[in-house]
């Protein structure tokens, strides 16, 4: 066994199994979390296609420009953390911990404009369900959509929120040297992690936004 | 098991098969409560007009004896259990791949058992274990915190099923490839995959059922626009396929106690193997078959019928080549095979008024009847739970080191198999004379059917008693159990009992298919 035999569990042959055995385990958790947000995305649909006309009144109420700015964030996000992953393979344990942190702090640009969001529509009365007080888009299906855009931008801001606390942990792991060459699979699985929260993001921001 | 160390130790252990043990208790004691609910139910039916309760309580009753067996007994049951303690062994691997997430997954059992269970002390829900709104989203009854543990329960049969199937990929023995490995890691396989791919939309469901009865966002409220149908599509796009979870694991018992107890290497290996996954995919469509009588279109009803009968297709293969096992083979009538047969048996009675429930006209004339009850506790209850005492006899000398009472087995699976009979035949009568499902009193002429079926439930709770009782006498008098007492050539009985911490004392080989019983292998005893 080389130096990497620390990291192998007693259970497994080698370390290429395990790494094996935890992407596969984390290409499944992504599956479930694609389901997860799938019942929404049904949801959305059959509404868009009852009232069509007021959910693209009500998607008017929403500002492209921050949907468009964060968009660009978690893209950007999604770069820092493949790079994260790309220098721990070469071993450079600190620059891969930067990278992470600047990740970190991408996610909490795009959680600042999610709450300038959501501070303008609660104050306008852009609210879901009951909740709904605007005046001037009074026809139904228009809360109907301010209840989707908050249920799935909400599960969607829970995902980052959960995301950070993950890329945290991986950036101090980075930084005592805990990864390399042989061994980056925590950051790896960390990694497709976040990709899948830009990922549905990247579906979020046309349906709410822009069509 | 050997003990070893003290409750700490169970507490934090990784080891498969002490979290084996451990769903063990816990489902059981789930067990208990849900047939103690279910006792009550047949107890208020005992007479036409109110017996022994209130109209509000006997709601409560139904829905949590609905929720618990399914949610806390039948899904979790086998694949936590056996699936967790015998599918390592089968596969020749020491441990399932992610040891620490499957004792998370204990944890998140236990923790929606609390939530739910905290949700009966405040009161319970009434809304049945189907949730559906806008009853369920109005309701003044405890109804969130039963989801949220639902929710929670979800999360550990995701994790438990993920698991498994990462588990099969990469902890196969050398040797052993796909077409070796023993059916019953065939259909846990099977309903892994289910329980991976359905489960986060039953997630979903219920927190936006929750949200909606706590916050009223209105997402399937017509009054604000909202589409009740659209829950019934989504609740049943898992709770349909989740009928297989809990089924194909005992589907899987019975193909590994019919070879055992019959010395029969199994007929039509493939075809048995690949009906799992055939069911487990076809499942994963048929759900429009629950929204027949919801303003669901003709055709849609068509197709949903049709592909809800290729279940049926996939089972009679399964059930073909059972009895063409059995065929010529040299049986012995021990208890895991008593209740393989009642398995088959009730699966077959089950499965055949599901073809029929399937085809739109007749649905109809049953919709929301006890025919529909007798149908589901046919098939999902009498599958889960012969599938579940077949492994649990099959089992338990490997699991605990003892033999149980062959002879106190045999009278408890009468007891049961006619229990179970004349509490759930009547049902399928009363069903088709017209008498409604979850209704808390019937017309004078529906009395001698009711009273015929809560006698066969006591006979049932009987035999369920027996079982407990020398089960639980067993493990301090029963005899030591010898490493393979059935003479089965099923892959986990190679290892000693009790098995050593990582399950083999050397790396075993394959050199031959499971249950080969075709000639004599000196030395198989104690491998």
């Amino acid at each position: 066994m080389s130096t990497s035999s620390e990291h192998v569990a007693h259970h497994f042959p080698d370390l290429e199994t395990q790494a094996h055995a935890a992407r596969l385990g984390m290409w499944l958790f992504l599956a479930t979390e694609i389901l997860l947000f799938a019942g929404l995305f049904t949801a959305y649909a059959l509404y868009r296609m009852l009232f069509p006309s007021a959910f693209a009144g009500a998607s008017g109420l929403i500002d492209t420009r921050m949907g468009a700015l964060n968009t660009v964030v978690l893209i950007t996000s999604s770069l820092t953390v493949a790079l994260a992953y790309h220098f721990s393979r070469q071993g450079r344990g600190r620059a891969a911990a930067a990278l992470l942190l600047a990740t970190i702090a991408l996610a909490g640009v795009f959680l600042v404009v999610k709450y300038v969001e959501y501070a303008h529509h609660i104050g306008a009365g852009h609210l879901p369900g009951r909740y709904y007080r605007y005046p001037a888009l009074d026809v139904p299906g228009a809360a109907m959509f301010f209840t989707l855009y908050f249920l799935m931008t909400g599960l969607h801001g829970i995902h980052v929120v959960a995301g950070m606390g993950v890329l945290a942990w991986l950036a101090a792991g980075a930084w005592r040297g805990s990864y390399g060459g042989e061994y980056s699979t925590p950051l790896e699985l960390g990694g497709m992690y976040w990709h899948l929260v830009d990922l549905v993001w990247i579906f979020l921001f046309p349906l709410l936004y822009l069509i | 098991m050997a003990p070893r160390g003290g409750a700490w130790s169970w507490l934090t252990t990784r080891d498969h098969k002490r979290i084996g043990i451990m769903y063990l208790v816990l489902t059981s004691a789930m067990l208990a409560l849900g047939g103690f609910y279910a006792m009550a139910i047949r107890m208020e039916l005992l007479t036409p007009g109110p017996t022994v309760m209130e109209a509000q309580t006997y709601n409560r009753m139904f829905t949590l004896h609905g929720v618990i067996m399914i949610l806390l007994f039948m899904i979790p049951a086998i694949p936590g259990i056996f699936t967790n303690f015998f599918l390592p062994l089968m596969i020749g691997a020491r441990d399932v791949a992610f040891p620490r997430l499957n004792l998370f997954s204990v944890y998140l059992y236990l923790a929606g058992a609390l939530i739910a269970v905290y949700g009966m002390i405040q009161g319970g829900a009434d809304t049945g274990w189907t949730f559906y709104t806008p009853y369920s989203t109005t309701t003044v009854t405890k109804v969130w915190p039963i989801l949220l543990g639902g929710f929670t329960l979800g999360m550990a049969s995701i994790v438990t099923g993920l698991n498994f199937i990462v588990t099969v990929h990469t902890l196969r023995a050398p040797g052993l490839t796909w077409m070796r490995l023993p059916l019953f890691v065939w259909s846990s396989y099977a309903t892994s995959v289910i329980q991976v791919l359905a489960t986060p939309v039953l997630g979903i469901t219920l927190l936006l059922v929750a949200v909606e009865n706590v916050f009223g966002f209105g997402v399937f409220d017509p009054a604000r626009g909202g589409d009740p149908v659209l829950f019934q599509h989504l609740f049943w796009f898992y709770s349909h396929p989740a009928v297989y979870i809990m089924v194909l694991p005992a589907m899987g018992v019975v193909s590994e106690v019919l070879q055992a107890f019959a010395r029969r290497n199994v007929f039509g290996y493939k075809a048995v193997a690949f009906s799992s996954l055939g069911i487990a995919f076809v499942g994963f469509f048929t759900w429009g078959h629950h929204l027949f009588t919801s303003g669901q279109s003709a055709v849609d009803a068509g197709i949903f019928g049709v592909l809800t009968m290729f279940v049926g297709v996939f089972t009679a293969i399964k059930v073909f080549n059972w009895t063409a096992t059995l065929y010529r083979g040299s049986i012995s009538f021990q208890t895991p095979f008593a209740y393989a047969i009642a398995f088959i048996f009730f699966v077959v009675f089950g499965g055949m008024t599901g073809v029929a429930l399937a085809t739109v006209a007749l649905d109809v004339h049953w919709q929301d009847t006890y025919f529909v009850v007798a149908h589901f506790h046919f098939i999902m209850v009498g599958g889960t739970l012969t599938g579940f005492l077949a492994a649990l006899h099959y089992w338990w000398p490997k699991m605990t080191g003892r033999m149980y009472s062959e002879k106190w087995g045999l009278v408890a699976a009468v007891f049961i198999f006619l229990g179970f009979n004349f509490t759930f035949v009547p049902q399928y009568l009363l069903g088709n004379a017209g008498m409604p499902r979850r209704y808390y009193s019937y017309p004078e002429r529906f009395w001698a059917l009711n009273v015929a079926s809560s006698a066969g439930a006591s006979v049932l709770a009987m035999g369920f008693v027996i079982v407990l009782a020398y089960l639980l006498l067993s493990l301090k008098y029963g005899p030591r159990a010898a490493a393979n007492p059935w003479g089965s050539r099923g892959y986990e009985w190679m290892t000693p009992t009790p098995p050593p911490p990582e399950n083999f004392l050397g790396q075993p080989t394959y050199p031959r298919p499971a249950h080969d019983y075709r000639e004599a292998h000196p030395g198989q005893e104690g491998h």
